[in-house]
């Protein structure tokens, strides 16, 4: 598990992809810093929030190639003839595109240490509540789409069908509330809006069924891609 | 050692493989010798864990693949048809990884260096796999499964797509490996086969066809031992001639060649009539145009071996699989 990890983080450095996606996210960071901190706002958390957008599509872009590729170019026969269990495939791959998507909210540490410098009172807590919700909204995302990349065995398809799917789950509210105001629906976007869920943290809500929610589905396409490598063997 | 038991592999309504069974003992080279789409590869990703079976078992040294994944598999160095290389990386990085990957408990920098000696790539060990050619990607190939000192390497059409000097050089190899591991090899080339194993499998829509020592195997095929032979001279004594060597069964004209020369199937049994022939057309003075031994093509030894009137198993001593039993 480790080498696989320890392969795909670099992977994502040897070509531009990596820096390409912490670039763009950093670049946006930046932005929402600048204009917040001319205007005289500290609120580290409303530039974490800001970049939920903007995940939806990078993420997709992260995993887009983790298992296409593979197959594409039979390289997995060297992963699964090896004595290493499919977990561990997996769960290496999904680690190096979060260790990726982590990297790329590191400018507001800087961003608070500016700010913790020029206050008196700064929050960190509702900065770290934000920031491991975002981490937690974003291993949800990465194990939905890394399950999209084991479905094809091209990189583009696996991108389309992965910002669609991500942009859909992070809107599913507003589309709902623009198309039928039947509340068992509504109720139901609530529930599973990735947006809603959301909230909470950047509020310095930590609740725990908001945990388990994007802590569930990470665990549950996780679990769907380990069956989807097995079933190929399979079929 | 190696022990298959009734594997089986069906895709949809298609039957890739078919009630496949052989035992293979710590040391032999074996081919996998059949033609394109025959089933070896699949039989070698079934051996090697990559596709699961619809039916039978899969026994490595005491370890079932299915049952007890890591250990089996740790025991097989395996190199698929389209050797799964990362070309992004360059050799040596794609090799420390493989180490780790088998998670090998040996020292890492000397095995690999060891290794990439053995096949030949250590002058290209920092280069991006991506700028090698076909015989070196090849031949990365076959180090990756030789990380970690596996007891049997199974590689898939190791030659295909070289040229005649790197095959020479992968045959070499073969032999030097052969030495201290269990082989598998898979071709649709005979002489290929013929040269590095000991004993051949034969492999056509699936099933066993025949499978026995090479040298016994090569001649049950060719039993006849017929030569074809072009000889310029009057046709009619010139048959008398051929028919009055000893040890001539028949004689059949094939075709009237060029130059006053007629062609002839000349089927001996047991005996080599080639010196005599040659002799004997020497005292009458005519001139012997050309001679060749009527060698089987692939699909003539299939179609010889999928015949039910062929009976080789005489000639083979053991095992002969008939091909159509159901």
């Amino acid at each position: 598990m480790i080498a696989i990890f320890k392969r795909e983080f670099k992977a994502y450095f040897t070509s531009p992809l990596g820096y390409l996606v912490i670039a763009a996210m950093a670049l946006f960071e930046g932005f929402s810093f600048v204009s917040m901190f001319a205007n005289g706002y500290a609120a580290n958390e409303y530039t974490i929030l800001a970049q939920l957008s903007l995940a939806a599509i990078v993420i997709p872009v992260l995993t887009m190639r983790l298992f296409s590729e593979e197959r594409k170019q039979k390289t997995d026969q060297v992963l699964i003839t090896a004595p290493v269990s499919l977990w561990g495939i997996v769960f290496g791959k999904f680690a190096s595109a979060f260790a990726v998507f982590a990297l790329s909210f590191s400018p507001t540490l800087i961003y608070q240490v500016i700010y913790t410098s020029r206050l008196d009172a700064l929050n960190w807590l509702i900065y770290l509540g934000a920031l491991f919700g975002v981490l937690l909204y974003g291993a949800a995302l990465i194990a939905i789409c890394m399950f999209i990349s084991s479905l094809t065995e091209s990189q583009v398809v696996s991108a389309v069908m992965g910002i669609v799917v991500a942009m859909l789950l992070v809107n599913i509210y507003s589309f709902v509330a623009t198309t039928t105001n039947a509340q068992w629906l509504l109720n139901l976007a609530e529930k599973i809006s990735f947006d809603i869920r959301y909230q909470d943290f950047y509020k310095g809500i930590i609740d725990f069924s908001n945990i388990v929610f994007f802590g569930g589905i990470a665990f549950l396409f996780i679990f769907l891609t380990v069956r989807m490598l097995d079933k190929r063997r399979w079929a | 050692m190696i022990e298959v038991t009734g594997l089986s592999k069906r895709y949809g309504n298609h039957l890739a493989v078919s009630d496949v069974s052989f035992k293979i003992e710590d040391g032999e080279v074996i081919g996998f010798l059949g033609p394109n789409g025959a089933g070896k590869s699949t039989i070698m990703n079934i051996l090697t864990g990559y596709l699961s079976a619809t039916a039978g078992k899969v026994n490595i040294d005491g370890f079932d693949i299915m049952d007890n994944p890591a250990q089996a598999k740790r025991r097989i160095g395996y190199l698929p048809e389209i050797p799964p290389l990362y070309i992004d990386m360059t050799v040596k990085e794609y090799l420390y990884f493989v180490f780790d990957l088998k998670k090998v408990t040996l020292p890492k920098r000397p095995h690999i260096d060891e290794i990439c000696r053995l096949v030949k790539i250590d002058n290209v060990k920092d280069r991006l796999i991506k700028t090698l050619s076909k015989g070196y990607r090849q031949r990365v190939g076959i180090a990756q499964a030789l990380v970690g000192n596996p007891d049997v390497l199974i590689l898939d059409e190791p030659t295909v797509g070289l040229d005649p000097k790197q095959i020479i050089e992968i045959r070499t190899l073969i032999e030097r490996l052969s030495k201290n591991h269990t082989i598998i090899v898979s071709s649709h080339i005979l002489s290929e086969i013929q040269a590095t194993c000991g004993r051949i499998i034969v492999i056509n829509k699936g099933r066993i066809v025949a499978d026995g020592k090479t040298e016994e195997l090569t001649e049950s095929i060719s039993q006849d031992k017929s030569v074809v032979a072009s000889i310029a001279g009057p046709e009619k004594e010139v048959e008398k001639l051929l028919l009055a060597i000893p040890g001539v069964e028949s004689v059949e004209k094939l075709t009237k060649a060029s130059a006053g020369a007629v062609t002839f199937r000349i089927v001996s049994e047991d005996t080599d009539i080639r010196r005599e022939l040659f002799a004997r057309l020497a005292d009458r003075n005519w001139p012997l145009m050309g001679l060749s031994s009527s060698a089987l093509t692939l699909e003539q030894i299939f179609l010889r071996l999928t015949d039910e009137t062929f009976d080789s198993s005489a000639a083979l001593g053991k095992k002969k699989v008939k091909g159509d039993k159901k």
